[in-house]
């Protein structure tokens, strides 16, 4: 992004996913959303006195299938290091994280950004556990006269996933951003609801002059838990940097907090306040061995990557476009995938997908993972329309029936009665009748305006309350008219 | 009645119906009332929870059920380990009032054992010093000479062996903590190879470091009650999945061709030249029984002071941290939340806990880091290969347990080095995992005096095979202090 032409924005993520194990890191307690507060703990994850952590293997499982999936290296050998910092939602004051040797080494992802396509770096990605979460009577926790903590979420898993200094506009951080939620999406290593959450973003930026090469100074906001705030939170801190280095000054190294209802940035701390956080490897936990084995059987559990999936949809003759709306979310994707194993034309399924069964979805506010339609039965309704059973045009209220009463298609179709008349003897005599109600039509069609022979189809549709076959129609009347 | 004898003769009488454990419980209750108000080994004393144990055991004997060797048997824990619903204080004002709402693992395996608990004992507080006087609630005495102090941290764990007011205890030994005490104390005291006792409740000192193991009268009691004790944990990760051994199959009265190596570094300066004569004497004991006795070197003995107190100060910097008043134990009041934490750590922690946080955050603080806990480290790390080169050649290392015998109070606790300088025998040993025992081997000036062996890791058998035939062809361990600094001799034995 280029800055009043002066400067280039340089830009590094960290991301924080908590992975979709059904119990906590390092104890049995379910790792559920909600609940009432401080129910979902145990001595454990409290930190109580003489308490141990066991890892939960599950999360190990995750984090190398997430790893993969973002061509990372799979470290053979990993440990479990101690973050020491004071905070009330830290039950023992220190987190257990991953130093040195994470899990996750080397790997990356590729973006497209107005066609040009690019390859943005992973430098890590370690797992740890969450904090609780403090929970105020007031505004802060200065203003505050009481404030508790909830420790039902302190021991979620998370994997924090760190990436190169790569990016160099907004366009590309939020392509990345929707890239790495939908393959961590896909992989199902996290159910990815920003909204509880589970996805948060910490954003690094910097600015330099154009065609520099050394790296600006560069500030980090925490905490950003949706694609718009990470947007407009760039916005924000991109144009403040500006401003200071073109008032001559320098940008201070520091962490900062993005205030979504002003809409700014604030500084959290500065580089002189910066925690020592005296990291050092957890003696409670053994380090992690992960034999090769280990690492293939979980390669075998892999889904085929949105990435992937563009390529094989394109093939099948969708446009890009069409392909990446497909593969926007794993539900539409797979919901996909399953009707055109029932049905082959590719083209007109993801007009229907894309176009009426998501229509039917958001007027219903409701979402791919439990529409009431299923990928086999969306394939039977096509079919019909292909078998000339019924129109375009019926087919879509067919759907609409199907979607509400939860009923297939053929049903719908033979209840109302809404098969269509491809019967010539019966069309005969309705086309006649049309003819003859409306001879002035006839004459301006005889007369070489093709506009009216519409008005006299739709006259013949009305009358067969839409069940007529339109192509029939069209070519009985052409053939009486002549 | 019956307060002096040792478990496996407690456990002959119950099964022949010639005690019942309601009266043994009962008299050591007596027993703690008679001598522990001068004595102090007790912080916590369960009457009523014991005699109801007691009485459990009692109507399965009479129903002429088989009960284990522990079964009856009223026993008492360091109060750094966990016991549910009853207070574990860790001798802390911080945790004055803290009751857990679970069991440590070996609360749980002792209880599943069928031993009483009779209490809760006094220790240096979080485990931190080497004469129990850091305790912020009594000094706990050395039974025999009331002037000295009994050891540490497992001081109240020792005397209350010593003074026949358990007939067996745990302890929790960290560079030395349950040998150091026994030593003093005359009693034995093991600490066993690192992973080889669950440490889940046990309230964390030093985490890479510490390990419990049991005081008691005799070398097979102490093998009794590793077997009820060791073994793997799923809830510690560090420890060792094995197969449950018996140790008692290790008490064997022969010690022909076994290679004992004496550690040079271990009798050098500051080592008190009455004790090291006694030893000198266990070792002739030792050779006559038929042992290869020979010298070897641990050179990096001298490195092992400074490493130990970096790496234990550090993880217990960290380990501490969760007390600040948020969840549970002692909170100060204060205007907001930092100034929360901050007093309540004043206030809470004693003079020795706060120095060694400080010095633990300082040995990992960013700029220092390499110099100090990295250091230590790769130190530990040479004290470990001095260890394995030893154990090529020797199946068994002897020392002095302790420089000297019992110091008088006060005498150390001015200068934290010179306190620091009397774990120089047993730090090592916890730097490098493997397990040692003290055993009685003597006495100097009325005080008793411990012998240190050491073993490979997870070679417990061979120690005590070995401090099984010591005791056997000795009688140290059968002398009894009197609580008036007379030496008397066991009546029964
Ligand atoms: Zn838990």
């Amino acid at each position: 992004m280029v800055v009043a032409d002066k400067y280039e924005m340089v830009c590094g993520l960290e991301v924080h996913v908590e992975l979709q194990t059904k119990t906590k890191i390092f104890c049995g307690c379910t790792t559920e959303f909600g609940g009432e507060q401080n129910t979902h703990v145990c001595p454990v994850c409290l930190g109580m006195p003489g308490t141990l952590p066991v890892l939960n293997r599950e999360v190990v499982n995750y984090a190398i299938k997430a790893g993969l999936a973002l061509n990372c290296e799979i470290a053979e050998f990993s440990k479990f290091d101690r973050k020491n910092y004071f905070y009330p939602d830290l039950t023992k004051n220190y987190q257990t994280s991953q130093f040195d040797l994470p899990i996750c080494g080397k790997g990356g992802l590729e973006i497209e950004v107005d066609g040009e396509k690019k390859w943005i770096g992973i430098t890590r990605a370690h797992m740890e556990e969450d904090a609780g979460k403090l929970v105020h009577s007031g505004e802060t926790i200065t203003t505050s006269n009481e404030s508790s903590v909830d420790y039902n979420r302190a021991g979620v898993p998370l994997l924090e996933i760190v990436s190169e200094p790569d990016l160099r506009s907004i366009s590309e951080v939020l392509a990345y951003l929707e890239q790495l939620v939908q393959i961590l999406e896909y992989t199902e290593v996290s159910d990815c609801r920003l909204e509880q959450g589970s996805v948060r973003f910490d954003v690094n930026v910097s600015l330099r002059p154009i065609g520099a090469t050394t790296l600006g100074t560069r500030t980090e906001t925490k905490n950003l838990n949706s694609f718009s705030s990470v947007r407009r939170c760039m916005e924000y801190e991109v144009a403040r940097q500006a401003r200071v280095l073109n008032a001559g000054e320098s940008v201070v190294q520091e962490t900062r907090t993005w205030d979504e209802g002003k809409g700014i940035t604030l500084t959290l701390r500065s580089k002189e306040e910066a925690h020592d956080y005296r990291y050092f490897p957890e003696p409670d936990l053994a380090p992690l061995v992960i034999d090769r084995e280990w690492v293939e059987k979980i390669r075998k559990t892999l889904p085929e990557l949105p990435s992937a999936r563009r390529v094989r949809l394109q093939a099948l003759g969708l446009s890009a476009y069409d392909a990446s709306v497909i593969t926007q979310g794993k539900a539409m994707a797979n919901f996909f995938d399953e009707a055109l194993s029932y049905y082959g034309d590719a083209k007109t399924l993801a007009n229907w997908v894309m176009g009426e069964v998501t229509r039917l979805i958001n007027t219903n506010q409701s979402s791919m993972d439990d529409s009431p339609i299923s990928a086999k039965q969306l394939a039977e309704l096509l079919d019909l329309i292909d078998k000339g059973t019924i129109s375009g045009k019926i087919a879509k209220s067919v759907l609409e029936e199907m979607y509400s009463t939860g009923k297939e298609a053929k049903l719908i179709v033979k209840e109302k009665g809404l098969s269509q008349i491809s019967d010539e003897g019966a069309l005969q005599g309705i086309i006649d009748g049309v003819i003859s109600a409306n001879s002035q039509s006839v004459e301006d069609y005889r007369a070489g305006k093709d506009r009216a022979i519409g008005f006299l189809v739709g006259q013949i549709m009305k009358a067969t309350k839409g069940q007529a076959n339109p192509g029939l129609v069209n070519q009985l009347l052409k053939e009486k008219l002549s | 009645m019956g307060t002096e004898k040792s478990v496996s003769e407690l456990h002959e009488l119950l099964v022949h119906k010639d005690l019942s454990s309601t009266e043994l419980t009962r008299a050591y209750i007596e027993r703690i009332h008679s001598v522990d108000p001068e004595l102090q080994a007790y912080l916590t004393v369960l009457e009523d929870q014991a005699l109801t144990q007691a009485a459990e055991v009692d109507y399965k004997i009479a129903q002429g059920e088989v009960v284990g060797a522990l079964e009856g048997i009223p026993m008492a824990l360091k109060d750094n380990m966990c016991t549910e619903g009853i207070r574990t204080s860790c001798a802390s004002k911080m945790l004055e009032n803290f009751v857990p709402p679970y069991n440590a693992t070996v609360t749980d395996r002792l209880r599943a054992a069928g031993t009483i608990l009779l209490g809760k004992l006094n220790m240096d507080e979080f485990a931190m010093g080497s004469s129990t006087e850091n305790s912020y609630f009594a000094k706990t005495r050395n039974p025999w000479d009331l002037e000295c102090v009994p050891g540490g941290s497992s001081g109240g764990s020792a005397v209350a062996v010593a003074a026949d007011e358990a007939a067996f205890t745990l302890g929790s030994d960290t560079g030395g903590s349950i040998r150091q005490p026994a030593a003093f104390c005359g009693v034995v005291g093991m600490k066993p190879t690192y992973g080889a006792v669950s440490r889940f409740g046990l309230v964390a000192f030093a985490s890479s470091l510490d390990q419990i193991g049991p005081l008691t009268k005799t070398v097979r009691d102490n093998a009794l009650v590793m077997n009820a004790i060791a073994g793997y944990d799923p809830l510690d990760s560090t420890s060792v999945p094995s197969e449950k051994s018996d140790y008692t199959k290790f008490l064997v009265n022969n010690i022909k061709g076994l290679k004992i190596g004496i550690p040079r570094e271990y009798f050098g300066e500051g080592i008190d030249p009455d004790v090291a004569s006694v030893i000198q004497a266990g070792i002739q004991t030792l050779i006559d029984l038929g042992a290869e006795v020979g010298e070897c070197s641990l050179p990096h003995t001298e490195y092992a002071i400074p490493a130990y107190y970096l790496i234990a100060t550090a993880e217990a910097s960290s380990n501490l941290a969760r007390y600040d008043g948020v969840r549970y134990g002692y909170r100060a009041e204060a205007a907001d939340v930092l100034g929360m934490f901050k007093t309540t750590r004043a206030e809470g922690f004693g003079q020795e806990v706060k120095r060694r946080i400080m010095l633990g955050t300082y040995a990992l603080s960013s700029g220092y880091y390499d110099a100090y806990y990295l250091k230590a480290q790769k130190v530990r790390t040479l004290i470990k290969q001095d260890f394995e080169k030893a154990f090529e050649k020797f199946d068994v290392l002897l020392s002095p347990t302790a420089p000297t015998s019992a110091f008088k109070f006060g005498e150390k606790s001015a200068n934290p080095l010179a306190m620091y300088l009397s774990d120089i025998t047993t730090v090592p040993i916890n730097l490098a995992g493997i397990p040692a025992i003290s055993i009685p081997a003597g006495f100097v000036k009325g005080l008793p005096i411990g012998m240190q062996l050491m073993g490979k890791a997870f070679d417990e058998g061979t120690l005590y095979r070995t401090a099984y035939t010591f005791e056997q062809n000795t009688n140290y361990h059968t002398l009894k202090p009197n609580l008036s600094g007379e030496v008397l001799a066991r009546g029964s034995r």
